[in-house]
This record gives structure tokens, sequence and C-alpha cells, in this order.
């Protein structure tokens, strides 16, 4: 099932649902990257709560999908990874290292608008 | 909630990895496993699953309910027929892959469970066995 994507203001924002497929994440990336351009937005939420399990490969695809954002000029924090599913990447040995995370889309939110200038609303 | 095993899942497609783990998790909760215990075995599991996918082609994941020593636990069994690991050693150590990854996959999921097993024949395939404790 494709990520949907919501834009709000000046971010948008990905809410990934539990059983992501590898195409899914390919294709959340290949649309943010898309979306960033034409909607002209400068910064991303990755939503992940509804996620139970990040392996290996989904931890590489969303810092893939991290740094494409970033090379087009968005900023990307990543929200919502339960402490189960952190415990256990941690165990695995994985990172988000360089990646901005916050607690959920809240945080995320208030993230990108004290540090990155980047407002879901306007003032 | 009863679930009867051993569960034997054909992986073939990254599809089958998803369903993998969320058989195991259906298991292990029905056996009692915390959320969490819960959660590092779907993800060990992940990580099997995708090796068979990426490096055999397909194969097949064996779960099921194990008691030794008193102790009772989960064993996942992943086997496949695929061009198998010459160097099992080189294999478990941290950021080495012959693909394009991160090369966490099999030390990381020996971290994960209890017990872990790895044999493997070039040629002929590899079996990769894992086991988790109730706590």
């Amino acid at each position: 099932m494709a990520v949907p994507i919501l834009k709000q203001g000046d971010v948008l924002i990905a809410s990934i649902q539990a059983a992501l497929s590898d195409r899914d994440l390919l294709q959340l990336r290949d649309d943010l990257a898309q979306r960033v351009g034409n909607l002209r937005c400068r910064g991303v939420i990755i939503d992940l709560t509804a996620l139970d399990v990040l392996d290996s490969y989904a931890t590489r695809m969303i810092r893939g999908i991290v740094y494409t954002a970033k090379l087009r000029g968005a900023e990307t924090i990543v929200v919502g990874i339960q402490p189960d599913v952190a415990f256990s990447m941690v165990q695995l040995g994985l990172s988000l290292d360089g990646i901005a995370t916050a607690l959920d889309l809240e945080e995320g939110l208030a993230l990108l608008a004290q540090e990155k200038g980047v407002r879901a609303l306007p003032d | 909630m009863y679930v009867p095993s051993p569960i034997e899942i054909p992986i073939a497609h990254e599809f089958d990895i998803v369903s993998a783990r969320q058989k195991g998790r259906e298991l292990a909760a029905s056996m009692g496993f915390s959320s969490t215990d819960q959660t590092l075995l779907a993800t060990a599991i992940s990580e099997v699953a995708r090796n068979i996918v990426n490096y055999a082609g397909t194969g097949e994941l064996v779960l099921c309910d194990v008691e030794e020593k008193g102790r009772r636990g989960v064993m996942i069994v992943a086997r496949d027929r695929g061009p198998g690991i010459a160097d099992t050693e080189l294999a478990m150590r941290d950021g080495y892959s012959t693909g394009n990854s991160l090369g966490v996959g099999l030390p990381g999921a020996r971290r994960l469970v209890d017990d872990f097993q790895l044999s493997s024949t070039p040629g002929v395939g590899t079996i990769v066995t894992l086991k988790k404790w109730l706590r």
C-alpha cells in the first residue's frame, strides 16, 4: 500500500502504515523527492508510529529517503519510533546518525518550526 | 489465542518477509512472550527471511514452539538451496556484505535471539537456526 503524503503549509507529512513493503519504501522516496520540488516544501516529517518492525533494509531505505529529500533542499524529521522498535534497532546495531528524530508528529512539527523556521501553518 | 506450530512459510518474494514476521509475532504472543521480545523476534525473522530473498531467491522458514532443558521458546529455521556462504565466519562479521546492504543482517539477528546457528555449504544451501527462550 502506497504511503499517503499530506501537505501542511511548508511541510510534507508521510505517515507510514504497518507492514510496509520494499516497493512502498522506494515509491515513498521517489514521491517525496518529486513533491518537495513540485509543492516547494522545505520540511518533511516521516511518521513511523504504526511500524512494528524496522529491519536493516527498511532503516537503510529511511536514511536514503532523508538524504534524497535533503539534496532536494528539504529537512526531514523522523518521528514516532516505538520503544520496542528503538530497542530492537539498537540490538541489531542500526542507527539513524545525522538524522533528526522526534517523539511524535507534534514534537516533529515543533522542531521543524524552531530549528529550521519551516512552518506547517501560517503564523 | 492458540497458534498451532510448526508453521511453514515459503519465502520467494519480499511480501513473504512481512507475512513471516507477522506469523512469528503471533506465535510468540500466543506463547506469552513480552511485546519487546516479540519485536526482537519479528526483526530477527525479517533479517533471515530477507537474506533468503536477496541471496538465494527462494527458501522457507519454519517457526515452532520448542522445549529444551525445562525451558520453552520459539525456534526459527530459515533454509534455502541457494549458493551458500563460502566463509561463514566472515558473514557473521558486522559490516561485511557481499550484497548492497549494511552487513548487519546475520550478526544483528544473532544479537536479537538467545541461540544462533549458521550452517552453509557452498553450492548446496544455507540453514540458519534461531532460538529465543521465554523469560
